[in-house]
């Protein structure tokens, strides 16, 4: 059982919660997740880590809500507890040596990319940082991605968020312009890890890209989270999440990751219901 | 008078065509009737051959004698003497081919239903025995056990009842390891696991769930900031293998742990679960051992037509004979001298169907038995939705990559020291499927308590 010791809704979809796990706190790291339970009988879900107080003991997740147990997550409030909570989990995002790097961050993907950004930030790195949303509300951590990077480029869909367009516009702009960067580091949907991956190949810059896929206990057990590297096989959950962006292969990630897109929706109308019923 | 006949008692069984459609358990167990007369089967030869055929060395012909006398309580300690889990154990050990393959009896005949008798003692005393046990007194020497499955469980208990101070560590919520992650309800209900989880804790044993070793905490803090005295490794063989062919990631492949875990861990066939489980029309489970008969069956259960697809023959199939016969029963088709090929997708990327090749039995390979070898020419489809492969685990990589000076062997299992479980490193001592590779609960039962054995003699050296 682990308290809720804040609540912060940070868009009409996401929030944040800073939880009291001061094991997970001692040793988590940017890139690492976390797996939950809110309930008995609940599911497990993997969120990864958004930043983490050692001396506090606290651990702070972002999370979406896109199915039933984020729906049921986001009933809790302050003060009260989730069943389970476990990590860290997965492998550190290495950032060793790293003396330049453009963090790119899409949607919640922002809430992954910016204890990294901020890492960075804190041991000397240049970051230039591209984050992007779909429209302005549903923007999340610009002033905190403003402090940990020298350089913030802010895109969104529709344009009422910085320029109009996508994250690769933006990174393109940078590549085309002669930045030179170690490595670029990537979070966010499938689809814009893919085409970031894709750009950054053409200019023959090593890219990572933090995965998360379906997972049930997050260390190596299931095989759930298996995705191609490199024509080879790797679990996300032991291996990963972060692989060398240019060689995973995007496509079966996404069709994997549309496995219980029915069920979730269901199972979300459901929760939804059954809170409404409460009411 | 012993009771000469050849066979023995057959176990009262749920009818298949009931058992389809629920979760509760296939074999119904003895009652205290039929276990006296089948103990009367017993010959109480004097040199015991069942005993040696038992991998922990239950005093068999003592408890049967106890049984025939009725006194079905004193037969219970006398099984608990050397087995920790016996409940566990007379349900899920391949008796066929440890006590019960030396009986006797099964010279001419069937050998005495050792396995079905040690289960009845076990359900009759936890069926009427309400008195928690006593701990033994406080030692002050504390033993850290990495992971809560058969092994851990094992060890543990006989350091508590030595007066060690133990905590389990689970990386899961739940513990109990493979017997609650992966072996079924039908096979073994989780009450009986949790019964014997809830004797550990009336001993005094600690058990920390949600921790996971290599990651939340690293067997050198253990040793070190924790002051744990000795740690044993009892980990399991946690890590799925595939048959690296094309179409292994599609939506509706799984591991079979994938698969099991969902159902029995996870709960996902309750209406109401949050976790998901694909609701196949056709399934082919792709192995043929324990965890390939326990996947069909589960698939069997959620309403599913299941295949079983394996390369060798019936008579090469590694699972127990028992399990086999009821997944028959259940209406689970089995193709032999069959080997996937590749699986093939629909236009949505879900599985359509599995290639596979016929196979015909060649020489002997490595170990022992026939080779399969596939016959040119001879693929076919068979029409599926989802594939669930069997292949077996290997150890979990977590603990040996973060533990230095463990050393292992290249496959992965944790090197020890025969009979005592001692690895290369002071202090800690390993035992079960991380050290053999997915083998059975009795033998990682056995494993932790030789080490259990082996800590208790390095702890009271070291004063």
């Amino acid at each position: 059982m682990n308290r809720i010791v804040e609540k912060t809704p940070l868009n009409p979809t996401v929030t944040r919660m800073v939880i009291d796990a001061p094991q997970v706190a001692r040793k988590a790291e940017p890139g690492q997740f976390i797996i939950l339970r809110v309930s008995e009988d609940g599911e497990r879900i993997p969120l990864t880590v958004a930043d983490y107080d050692r001396e506090k003991g606290t651990v702070t997740i972002i999370y979406q809500i896109v199915g039933a147990t984020t729906e049921k997550l986001n009933h809790l409030n302050a003060g009260e507890t989730l069943h389970d909570f476990v990590g860290p989990l997965g492998r550190p995002t290495e950032t060793e040596g790293l003396k330049k790097v453009a963090v790119v961050g899409g949607g919640v993907g922002c809430a992954i990319a910016y204890p990294v950004a901020k890492k960075l930030h804190e041991q000397g790195c240049e970051v230039h940082s591209v984050i992007g949303f779909r429209s302005k509300d549903l923007v999340i951590l610009e002033d905190e991605f403003a402090a940990a990077s020298d350089r913030l480029l802010r895109m969104s869909d529709d344009g009422s968020f910085g320029e109009k367009g996508l994250v690769t516009d933006a990174l393109r702009g940078l590549l085309e312009a002669g930045e030179q960067y170690d490595e670029v580091i990537t979070i966010g949907p499938l689809i814009m890890m893919k085409f970031v991956c894709k750009l950054t190949k053409e200019f023959g810059v090593k890219t990572v890209a933090s995965m998360n896929p379906i997972m049930i206990d997050g260390t190596g057990m299931c095989g759930c989270c298996r995705l191609t590297v490199g024509g080879k096989m790797r679990f996300a959950c032991v291996d990963g999440p972060d692989f060398d962006g240019h060689q995973i292969d995007f496509d079966e990630a996404i069709a994997r990751a549309g496995t219980y897109r029915d069920f979730e929706r269901k199972a979300r109308e459901e929760a939804c219901n059954l809170f409404r019923e409460v009411r | 008078m012993p009771n000469m006949d050849p066979k023995k008692h057959a176990m009262p069984t749920q009818p298949a065509e009931q058992r389809i459609h629920n979760f509760e358990e296939v074999a119904q167990g003895y009652t205290a009737f039929i276990a006296m007369e089948e103990a009367q089967r017993c010959l109480n030869c004097k040199h015991r051959p069942c005993v040696s055929g038992c991998p922990v060395q239950v005093n068999i012909p003592d408890f049967i004698r106890l049984i025939v006398k009725g006194d079905m309580e004193g037969a219970y300690q006398e099984i608990a003497k050397t087995n920790a889990l016996p409940a566990v154990c007379g349900r899920v050990c391949p008796q066929e081919n440890q006590c019960e393959k030396q009986c006797v009896r099964g010279i001419r005949g069937e050998p005495v239903a050792i396995g079905r008798l040690e289960r009845f003692v076990a359900d009759e005393h936890n069926a009427s025995s309400r008195e928690a046990p006593v701990p033994a007194p406080r030692n002050g020497h504390k033993v850290a056990v990495i992971g809560s499955g058969p092994s851990g469980l094992a060890c543990a208990g006989d350091l508590a009842r030595k007066g060690y101070d133990v905590t389990v560590f689970e990386a899961l919520h739940r513990s109990g390891g493979v017997l609650v992650y992966g072996i079924p309800e039908f096979r073994l209900p989780k009450a009986i696991v949790q019964r014997e989880i809830d004797t550990l804790q009336a001993l005094g044993v600690r058990v920390e769930t949600n921790t996971v070793v290599g990651r939340t905490i690293t067997v050198d803090e253990l040793m070190g900031e924790y002051g744990y005295e000795a740690v044993f490794i009892g980990s399991g063989a946690g890590l799925p293998k595939f048959m690296n062919i094309p179409g292994e990631s599609l939506k509706g492949v799984y591991s079979a742990n994938e698969f099991l875990t969902r159902v029995n861990l996870m709960r996902a066939a309750v209406p109401g679960s949050d976790t998901p489980v694909q609701r196949a029309m056709h399934v082919a489970v792709v192995g043929g051992g324990n965890v390939a008969m326990d996947a069909a069956r589960c698939a069997r259960r959620l309403g599913a037509e299941v295949t079983v697809v394996y390369r060798r023959t019936r008579e090469e199939l590694p699972a127990r004979a028992e399990e086999v016969e009821h997944a028959m029963e259940e209406g689970i088709v089995f193709c032999f001298l069959t080997n996937p090929v590749e699986i093939l997708p629909d236009d949505q990327g879900w599985v359509r169907a599995i290639r596979c090749l016929r196979m015909e039995l060649g020489e002997p390979d490595a170990s022992g038995r026939r080779r399969p070898v596939a016959i040119p020419g001879s693929e076919h489809d068979l029409p599926m939705d989802a594939v669930i492969m069997a292949l077996g685990t290997s150890p979990n990589p977590l603990i040996r990559d973060t533990t230095d000076g463990l050393e292992t062997q290249r496959w992965g299992g944790i090197i020890v020291e025969e009979g005592s479980g001692k690895t290369s490193r002071e202090g800690v001592y390993a035992g079960g499927d991380a050290v053999t590779g997915a083998a059975t609960v009795i033998l990682a039962m056995g494993a932790g308590k030789q080490a259990a054995a082996a800590i208790d003699q390095y702890i009271q050296n070291k004063q």
